[in-house]
Protein backbone atom coordinates (compact mmCIF):
# COMPACT_ATOMS: atom_id res chain seq x y z
CA UNK A 1 0.00 0.00 0.00
CA UNK A 2 2.75 2.22 1.06
CA UNK A 3 4.47 1.61 -2.38
CA UNK A 4 1.33 2.15 -4.41
CA UNK A 5 0.44 5.84 -2.53
CA UNK A 6 4.59 6.86 -3.06
CA UNK A 7 4.17 5.97 -6.91
CA UNK A 8 0.65 7.71 -7.21
CA UNK A 9 1.77 10.78 -5.49
CA UNK A 10 5.15 11.15 -7.79
CA UNK A 11 2.79 11.25 -10.56
CA UNK A 12 0.26 13.27 -9.72
CA UNK A 13 2.70 15.78 -7.76
CA UNK A 14 -0.08 16.68 -5.10
CA UNK A 15 1.48 15.53 -1.84
CA UNK A 16 4.86 16.16 -0.20
CA UNK A 17 5.07 12.35 0.90
CA UNK A 18 2.91 9.01 1.99
CA UNK A 19 2.63 10.34 5.29
CA UNK A 20 0.68 13.93 3.90
CA UNK A 21 -1.80 11.91 1.25
CA UNK A 22 -2.28 9.74 4.46
CA UNK A 23 -3.44 12.30 6.73
CA UNK A 24 -5.55 14.09 4.08
CA UNK A 25 -7.75 11.28 3.72
CA UNK A 26 -7.60 10.57 7.21
CA UNK A 27 -9.55 13.77 7.70
CA UNK A 28 -11.74 13.42 5.08
CA UNK A 29 -13.04 10.17 6.89
CA UNK A 30 -13.09 11.73 10.36
CA UNK A 31 -14.99 15.04 9.40
CA UNK A 32 -18.00 12.69 7.57
CA UNK A 33 -17.97 11.42 10.87
CA UNK A 34 -18.05 14.18 13.18
CA UNK A 35 -20.71 15.48 11.22
CA UNK A 36 -23.18 13.42 11.83
CA UNK A 37 -25.90 13.89 14.72
CA UNK A 38 -24.76 16.63 16.24
CA UNK A 39 -27.57 18.49 18.08
CA UNK A 40 -28.08 22.11 18.35
CA UNK A 41 -26.88 23.78 21.46
CA UNK A 42 -30.28 25.78 22.59
CA UNK A 43 -33.26 24.94 24.32
CA UNK A 44 -36.85 24.85 23.41
CA UNK A 45 -37.33 27.93 25.43
CA UNK A 46 -34.23 29.36 23.59
CA UNK A 47 -35.88 28.43 20.22
CA UNK A 48 -39.03 30.13 21.16
CA UNK A 49 -37.18 33.78 22.08
CA UNK A 50 -35.19 33.45 19.70
CA UNK A 51 -38.16 33.60 16.87
CA UNK A 52 -39.50 36.27 18.72
CA UNK A 53 -36.86 38.50 18.32
CA UNK A 54 -36.69 36.97 14.25
CA UNK A 55 -40.15 37.90 14.02
CA UNK A 56 -40.19 41.34 15.52
CA UNK A 57 -36.72 42.17 13.07
CA UNK A 58 -39.34 41.01 10.04
CA UNK A 59 -36.69 38.23 9.71
CA UNK A 60 -40.03 35.73 10.01
CA UNK B 1 -29.57 20.02 7.87
CA UNK B 2 -27.38 23.40 8.98
CA UNK B 3 -23.73 23.14 9.18
CA UNK B 4 -22.34 21.50 12.30
CA UNK B 5 -20.56 24.24 14.37
CA UNK B 6 -16.86 24.44 13.40
CA UNK B 7 -14.93 22.17 15.80
CA UNK B 8 -18.55 20.41 17.10
CA UNK B 9 -19.79 22.77 19.26
CA UNK B 10 -21.30 26.27 18.72
CA UNK B 11 -19.69 28.16 22.09
CA UNK B 12 -21.83 30.57 23.67
CA UNK B 13 -20.26 32.82 26.71
CA UNK B 14 -22.72 34.05 29.38
CA UNK B 15 -23.53 37.60 29.72
CA UNK B 16 -21.87 39.69 33.13
CA UNK B 17 -24.55 39.90 35.37
CA UNK B 18 -25.60 43.43 36.97
CA UNK B 19 -25.06 46.48 35.04
CA UNK B 20 -21.48 46.91 33.65
CA UNK B 21 -21.49 50.50 34.80
CA UNK B 22 -21.78 49.65 38.86
CA UNK B 23 -19.40 46.80 37.66
CA UNK B 24 -16.63 49.21 36.49
CA UNK B 25 -16.63 50.93 40.28
CA UNK B 26 -15.61 48.04 41.24
CA UNK B 27 -12.72 47.64 39.31
CA UNK B 28 -10.06 49.77 40.97
CA UNK B 29 -8.43 46.37 42.52
CA UNK B 30 -9.13 44.54 39.05
CA UNK B 31 -6.07 43.69 37.23
CA UNK B 32 -7.29 45.44 34.07
CA UNK B 33 -6.90 45.46 29.80
CA UNK B 34 -7.73 48.18 27.75
CA UNK B 35 -9.41 46.59 24.43
CA UNK B 36 -9.49 48.49 20.95
CA UNK B 37 -13.32 49.09 19.69
CA UNK B 38 -11.62 45.81 16.76
CA UNK B 39 -11.01 43.80 20.07
CA UNK B 40 -14.39 44.66 21.78
CA UNK B 41 -15.98 43.41 18.57
CA UNK B 42 -13.95 39.89 18.59
CA UNK B 43 -14.72 39.59 21.96
CA UNK B 44 -18.55 39.58 20.78
CA UNK B 45 -18.05 37.25 18.16
CA UNK B 46 -16.16 34.57 19.72
CA UNK B 47 -18.67 34.84 22.37
CA UNK B 48 -21.98 33.95 19.90
CA UNK B 49 -20.44 31.32 18.87
CA UNK B 50 -18.93 33.07 15.66
CA UNK B 51 -15.30 31.81 16.33
CA UNK B 52 -16.18 28.54 17.81
CA UNK B 53 -14.73 26.96 18.72
CA UNK B 54 -12.42 29.67 20.51
CA UNK B 55 -13.87 30.32 23.54
CA UNK B 56 -11.11 32.82 24.51
CA UNK B 57 -7.78 34.41 22.77
CA UNK B 58 -5.50 31.76 21.55
CA UNK B 59 -2.42 30.41 23.32
CA UNK B 60 0.94 29.94 22.12
CA UNK B 61 0.54 26.36 21.19
CA UNK B 62 -2.95 27.20 19.21
CA UNK B 63 -0.90 30.37 17.42
CA UNK B 64 1.88 28.98 16.52
CA UNK B 65 0.04 25.73 14.64
CA UNK B 66 -2.49 28.27 12.76
CA UNK B 67 0.66 30.40 11.46
CA UNK B 68 2.73 26.51 10.37
CA UNK B 69 0.18 24.68 9.87
CA UNK B 70 -2.90 26.74 9.37
CA UNK B 71 -4.81 24.30 12.22
CA UNK B 72 -5.51 24.55 16.24
CA UNK B 73 -2.92 23.07 17.93
CA UNK B 74 -5.90 19.66 17.73
CA UNK B 75 -5.84 19.78 14.12
CA UNK B 76 -9.44 21.99 13.77
CA UNK B 77 -8.61 23.61 10.27
CA UNK B 78 -8.03 27.30 11.44
CA UNK B 79 -5.70 30.19 9.53
CA UNK B 80 -5.44 33.38 10.85
CA UNK B 81 -4.46 33.60 14.76
CA UNK B 82 -7.00 35.06 16.98
CA UNK B 83 -4.33 37.57 19.57
CA UNK B 84 -4.87 39.47 22.39
CA UNK B 85 -2.15 42.32 22.42
CA UNK B 86 -0.98 43.65 25.67
CA UNK B 87 1.43 46.48 26.58
CA UNK B 88 5.17 45.17 27.17
CA UNK B 89 4.59 45.97 30.73
CA UNK B 90 1.36 44.18 31.95
CA UNK B 91 1.38 41.24 34.11
CA UNK B 92 -0.59 38.57 35.47
CA UNK B 93 -0.45 34.47 36.64
CA UNK B 94 -2.17 31.47 37.20
CA UNK B 95 -5.79 31.98 38.84
CA UNK B 96 -6.14 35.68 37.56
CA UNK B 97 -8.99 37.17 36.66
CA UNK B 98 -8.98 39.90 33.81
CA UNK B 99 -11.05 42.40 32.99
CA UNK B 100 -11.19 43.57 30.06
CA UNK B 101 -12.18 47.43 29.52
CA UNK B 102 -13.27 49.34 26.76
CA UNK B 103 -11.86 53.02 26.30
CA UNK B 104 -13.83 54.32 28.83
CA UNK B 105 -12.96 51.98 31.35
CA UNK B 106 -16.48 49.86 31.03
CA UNK B 107 -15.74 46.09 31.19
CA UNK B 108 -16.45 44.19 28.42
CA UNK B 109 -15.41 40.47 29.58
CA UNK B 110 -13.95 38.54 32.04
CA UNK B 111 -10.98 36.82 31.01
CA UNK B 112 -9.17 33.75 32.64
CA UNK B 113 -5.86 34.06 32.73
CA UNK B 114 -3.97 31.22 30.56
CA UNK B 115 -0.91 32.40 29.33
CA UNK B 116 1.28 35.55 28.43
CA UNK B 117 3.84 35.06 25.68
CA UNK B 118 5.59 36.52 22.76
CA UNK B 119 5.34 36.51 18.68
CA UNK B 120 7.73 37.30 16.04
CA UNK B 121 6.25 39.96 14.02
CA UNK B 122 7.98 39.53 10.72
CA UNK B 123 7.57 35.73 11.13
CA UNK B 124 3.57 36.10 11.30
CA UNK B 125 3.32 38.82 9.08
CA UNK B 126 5.40 36.34 6.20
CA UNK B 127 2.92 33.35 7.21
CA UNK B 128 -0.14 34.47 7.76
CA UNK B 129 -0.12 37.32 5.04
CA UNK B 130 2.86 35.91 2.49
CA UNK B 131 4.80 39.68 3.03
CA UNK B 132 6.52 41.64 5.51
CA UNK B 133 5.77 44.83 3.27
CA UNK B 134 4.49 47.00 5.71
CA UNK B 135 2.06 48.40 2.69
CA UNK B 136 0.41 45.75 2.92
CA UNK B 137 -2.92 46.77 5.85
CA UNK B 138 -2.32 43.26 7.79
CA UNK B 139 0.86 43.51 8.20
CA UNK B 140 1.23 47.00 9.08
CA UNK B 141 -1.35 46.35 11.81
CA UNK B 142 0.98 43.35 13.29
CA UNK B 143 3.86 45.92 12.87
CA UNK B 144 1.99 48.41 15.00
CA UNK B 145 0.81 46.13 17.73
CA UNK B 146 2.48 44.77 20.87
CA UNK B 147 4.41 41.59 20.19
CA UNK B 148 2.91 40.36 23.64
CA UNK B 149 -0.16 38.30 23.49
CA UNK B 150 -2.12 37.49 26.82
CA UNK B 151 -4.33 34.13 26.08
CA UNK B 152 -7.20 32.88 28.22
CA UNK B 153 -10.53 31.94 28.22
CA UNK B 154 -13.81 34.43 28.25
CA UNK B 155 -15.73 33.60 31.64
CA UNK B 156 -18.43 36.39 30.90
CA UNK B 157 -19.12 39.48 28.29
CA UNK B 158 -21.43 42.28 28.96
CA UNK B 159 -23.90 43.11 26.14
CA UNK B 160 -22.63 44.56 22.94
CA UNK B 161 -23.98 48.03 23.53
CA UNK B 162 -24.59 50.74 20.60
CA UNK B 163 -24.18 48.47 17.95
CA UNK B 164 -25.27 50.99 15.18
CA UNK B 165 -26.71 48.10 13.17
CA UNK B 166 -28.39 45.65 15.99
CA UNK B 167 -31.38 45.28 14.03
CA UNK B 168 -29.39 43.33 11.14
CA UNK B 169 -26.77 41.64 13.38
CA UNK B 170 -28.16 38.27 13.76
CA UNK B 171 -26.14 35.55 15.82
CA UNK B 172 -25.17 31.97 14.65
CA UNK B 173 -28.04 30.50 17.39
CA UNK B 174 -30.58 32.84 15.32
CA UNK B 175 -29.75 32.04 12.09
CA UNK B 176 -29.69 28.35 12.77
CA UNK B 177 -33.58 28.74 14.11
CA UNK B 178 -33.97 31.20 10.99
CA UNK B 179 -32.86 28.74 8.40
CA UNK B 180 -34.79 25.92 9.68
CA UNK B 181 -37.96 27.66 10.02
CA UNK B 182 -37.56 29.02 6.53
CA UNK B 183 -37.33 25.35 5.50
CA UNK B 184 -33.90 26.04 4.20
CA UNK B 185 -31.58 22.83 3.87
CA UNK B 186 -28.93 24.31 1.74
CA UNK B 187 -27.96 27.60 2.20
CA UNK B 188 -25.31 29.09 0.67
CA UNK B 189 -23.59 32.24 2.26
CA UNK B 190 -21.95 35.61 0.69
CA UNK B 191 -18.81 37.17 2.06
CA UNK B 192 -18.63 40.85 0.96
CA UNK B 193 -17.51 43.89 1.69
CA UNK B 194 -18.87 46.42 -1.19
CA UNK B 195 -21.95 47.47 -2.57
CA UNK B 196 -23.37 45.10 -5.32
CA UNK B 197 -22.51 45.69 -8.66
CA UNK B 198 -24.44 43.11 -11.04
CA UNK B 199 -21.31 40.57 -11.03
CA UNK B 200 -21.98 40.40 -7.64
CA UNK B 201 -25.41 39.49 -8.15
CA UNK B 202 -25.04 37.25 -10.72
CA UNK B 203 -22.50 35.39 -8.22
CA UNK B 204 -24.96 35.59 -5.74
CA UNK B 205 -28.12 34.34 -7.90
CA UNK B 206 -25.48 31.52 -10.02
CA UNK B 207 -25.28 29.79 -6.39
CA UNK B 208 -28.74 30.33 -5.26
CA UNK B 209 -29.89 28.55 -8.36
CA UNK B 210 -29.08 25.39 -6.20
CA UNK B 211 -29.43 25.91 -3.05
CA UNK B 212 -32.63 26.72 -0.89
CA UNK B 213 -31.26 29.98 -0.17
CA UNK B 214 -28.77 32.82 0.46
CA UNK B 215 -27.20 34.17 3.72
CA UNK B 216 -25.73 37.79 2.19
CA UNK B 217 -23.37 39.09 4.83
CA UNK B 218 -21.63 41.99 4.62
CA UNK B 219 -18.72 42.92 6.69
CA UNK B 220 -19.04 45.65 8.74
CA UNK B 221 -16.31 47.26 10.44
CA UNK B 222 -13.20 49.13 10.08
CA UNK B 223 -11.93 48.89 6.32
CA UNK B 224 -9.43 51.05 4.02
CA UNK B 225 -9.76 54.31 2.37
CA UNK B 226 -11.96 54.07 -0.41
CA UNK B 227 -14.42 51.02 0.65
CA UNK B 228 -17.58 51.80 1.07
CA UNK B 229 -18.75 52.69 3.96
CA UNK B 230 -20.97 50.81 6.13
CA UNK B 231 -24.75 52.39 6.11
CA UNK B 232 -23.92 52.20 1.90
CA UNK B 233 -23.33 48.59 1.64
CA UNK B 234 -26.27 47.87 3.99
CA UNK B 235 -28.51 50.37 2.55
CA UNK B 236 -27.59 49.52 -0.90
CA UNK B 237 -28.31 45.59 -0.14
CA UNK B 238 -31.44 46.22 1.31
CA UNK B 239 -32.30 47.77 -2.02
CA UNK B 240 -30.94 44.73 -4.16
CA UNK B 241 -33.00 42.15 -1.78
CA UNK B 242 -35.98 44.39 -1.95
CA UNK B 243 -36.01 44.87 -5.59
CA UNK B 244 -34.57 41.45 -7.33
CA UNK B 245 -34.75 38.83 -5.20
CA UNK B 246 -37.75 36.41 -4.81
CA UNK B 247 -39.29 36.46 -1.85
CA UNK B 248 -37.88 34.28 1.06
CA UNK B 249 -34.54 32.99 -0.94
CA UNK B 250 -32.49 35.92 0.43
CA UNK B 251 -31.49 36.62 4.55
CA UNK B 252 -29.33 40.18 4.21
CA UNK B 253 -27.51 40.16 8.08
CA UNK B 254 -24.15 41.98 9.01
CA UNK B 255 -20.99 40.34 10.49
CA UNK B 256 -18.95 43.03 12.37
CA UNK B 257 -15.66 42.00 11.54
CA UNK B 258 -12.35 43.76 10.71
CA UNK B 259 -11.24 42.69 7.13
CA UNK B 260 -7.55 41.33 7.45
CA UNK B 261 -6.93 41.18 3.60
CA UNK B 262 -5.24 38.04 4.15
CA UNK B 263 -6.11 36.86 0.76
CA UNK B 264 -6.63 33.08 0.68
CA UNK B 265 -6.08 32.58 4.66
CA UNK B 266 -9.15 34.94 5.13
CA UNK B 267 -11.34 33.43 2.64
CA UNK B 268 -10.81 30.34 4.92
CA UNK B 269 -11.32 32.05 8.23
CA UNK B 270 -15.20 33.47 6.04
CA UNK B 271 -16.19 30.22 5.29
CA UNK B 272 -15.76 28.89 9.27
CA UNK B 273 -17.49 31.94 10.32
CA UNK B 274 -20.74 30.95 7.91
CA UNK B 275 -20.35 27.41 9.18
CA UNK B 276 -21.03 28.61 12.40
CA UNK B 277 -23.87 30.57 10.83
CA UNK B 278 -25.22 27.31 9.81
CA UNK B 279 -24.18 27.54 6.24
CA UNK B 280 -23.67 24.55 4.45
CA UNK B 281 -21.60 26.35 1.29
CA UNK B 282 -19.80 29.62 0.37
CA UNK B 283 -19.67 31.30 -2.56
CA UNK B 284 -16.10 32.42 -3.64
CA UNK B 285 -15.35 34.81 -6.24
CA UNK B 286 -11.83 36.67 -7.59
CA UNK B 287 -9.33 38.16 -5.48
CA UNK B 288 -11.20 37.17 -2.49
CA UNK B 289 -10.31 39.42 0.68
CA UNK B 290 -7.24 40.29 -1.03
CA UNK B 291 -5.27 44.05 -1.24
CA UNK B 292 -3.40 45.20 -3.91
CA UNK B 293 -0.98 42.61 -5.86
CA UNK B 294 -0.62 40.33 -2.99
CA UNK B 295 -2.74 37.49 -3.98
CA UNK B 296 -3.07 35.55 -7.41
CA UNK B 297 -7.24 36.18 -8.78
CA UNK B 298 -7.52 32.79 -7.91
CA UNK B 299 -5.47 32.00 -4.81
CA UNK B 300 -8.79 31.78 -2.32
CA UNK B 301 -9.58 28.58 -5.28
CA UNK B 302 -6.55 26.62 -4.80
CA UNK B 303 -6.52 27.14 -0.70
CA UNK B 304 -9.80 25.47 -0.37
CA UNK B 305 -8.15 21.93 -1.70
CA UNK B 306 -5.78 21.75 1.35
CA UNK B 307 -8.91 21.27 3.84
CA UNK B 308 -10.85 18.02 3.02
CA UNK B 309 -12.62 18.64 6.65
CA UNK B 310 -13.38 21.78 6.42
CA UNK B 311 -17.11 21.12 7.01
CA UNK B 312 -18.51 23.58 4.39
CA UNK B 313 -18.23 23.26 0.89
CA UNK B 314 -17.02 26.57 -1.26
CA UNK B 315 -18.15 27.44 -4.91
CA UNK B 316 -16.00 29.05 -6.98
CA UNK B 317 -16.51 31.64 -9.48
CA UNK B 318 -14.86 33.50 -11.86
CA UNK B 319 -15.44 37.01 -12.72
CA UNK B 320 -17.97 37.68 -14.60
CA UNK B 321 -18.37 40.77 -17.09
CA UNK B 322 -20.57 41.66 -19.65
CA UNK B 323 -20.32 40.56 -22.72
CA UNK B 324 -21.43 43.35 -25.56
CA UNK B 325 -21.27 40.35 -27.94
CA UNK B 326 -23.10 37.99 -26.07
CA UNK B 327 -25.49 41.08 -24.49
CA UNK B 328 -25.29 39.90 -21.41
CA UNK B 329 -23.50 38.40 -18.65
CA UNK B 330 -20.82 36.10 -18.60
CA UNK B 331 -17.54 35.08 -17.42
CA UNK B 332 -14.68 33.47 -19.18
CA UNK B 333 -16.36 30.18 -18.68
CA UNK B 334 -19.08 30.85 -21.02
CA UNK B 335 -18.44 33.59 -23.32
CA UNK B 336 -15.83 32.97 -26.35
CA UNK B 337 -15.30 36.65 -27.17
CA UNK B 338 -12.18 38.81 -26.46
CA UNK B 339 -11.41 41.18 -23.81
CA UNK B 340 -12.03 43.91 -26.39
CA UNK B 341 -16.11 43.24 -26.26
CA UNK B 342 -16.07 43.17 -22.15
CA UNK B 343 -16.93 45.66 -19.97
CA UNK B 344 -15.60 44.66 -16.40
CA UNK B 345 -17.16 45.25 -13.09
CA UNK B 346 -14.38 47.94 -11.85
CA UNK B 347 -14.85 48.92 -8.55
CA UNK B 348 -12.68 51.77 -8.89
CA UNK B 349 -14.32 52.43 -12.18
CA UNK B 350 -17.87 53.10 -10.79
CA UNK B 351 -15.98 54.63 -6.98
CA UNK B 352 -14.90 57.53 -9.98
CA UNK B 353 -18.29 57.37 -11.37
CA UNK B 354 -20.16 58.15 -7.94
CA UNK B 355 -17.49 60.29 -6.73
CA UNK B 356 -18.10 62.54 -10.28
CA UNK B 357 -21.96 62.48 -9.10
CA UNK B 358 -22.32 60.14 -13.04
CA UNK B 359 -25.14 57.39 -12.38
CA UNK B 360 -23.80 54.18 -13.47
CA UNK B 361 -24.70 51.97 -16.60
CA UNK B 362 -27.78 49.58 -15.64
CA UNK B 363 -25.60 46.90 -17.23
CA UNK B 364 -23.11 47.35 -14.15
CA UNK B 365 -25.22 48.30 -10.96
CA UNK B 366 -29.00 48.41 -10.26
CA UNK B 367 -30.65 51.74 -10.83
CA UNK B 368 -32.07 51.49 -7.12
CA UNK B 369 -28.39 50.31 -5.84
CA UNK B 370 -27.20 53.36 -7.62
CA UNK B 371 -29.28 55.61 -6.16
CA UNK B 372 -28.53 54.91 -2.82
CA UNK B 373 -25.14 55.49 -3.20
CA UNK B 374 -25.65 58.48 -4.81
CA UNK B 375 -27.87 59.91 -2.39
CA UNK B 376 -25.61 59.43 0.37
CA UNK B 377 -23.48 62.12 1.67
CA UNK B 378 -20.45 60.26 1.32
CA UNK B 379 -20.02 56.57 0.32
CA UNK B 380 -16.66 55.80 0.60
CA UNK B 381 -14.14 55.51 3.97
CA UNK B 382 -11.68 58.62 3.70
Amino acid sequence: MHNRIEEMIVKKNGFKSVSDYVTYVLREVVAMHETKEVPEPFTSSDIEQIKERLKALGYL
Amino acid sequence: MASVPHGGKLVQIELMKGDSRDKAKDLSEAIKVKISFETRIQIFNISNGILSPLNGFMGSEDCQNVIDNMRLANDTPWTIPVLLHVPEEFAAGNGDEITLVDESDTPVAQLVFEELYKINKREYAMKVFGTEEEAHPGVAKTYAASDRILAGKLKAVTKYENNAFENYTLVPKETRVLFKEKGWKDVIAFQTRNAPHIGHEYVQKTALAFADGIFINPVLGKKKAGDFKDDVILAAYQALVKNYYPKNSAVLSVLNYEMQYAGPKEAIMHAIMRKNFGCTHIAIGRDHAGVGNYYGPYAAHEIFKEFPDLGISAIFFREFFYCTKCSGIANEKICPHPESDRLTFSGTKLRKMFLSGEVPPKEFMRPEVSEVILNSKSAFVE
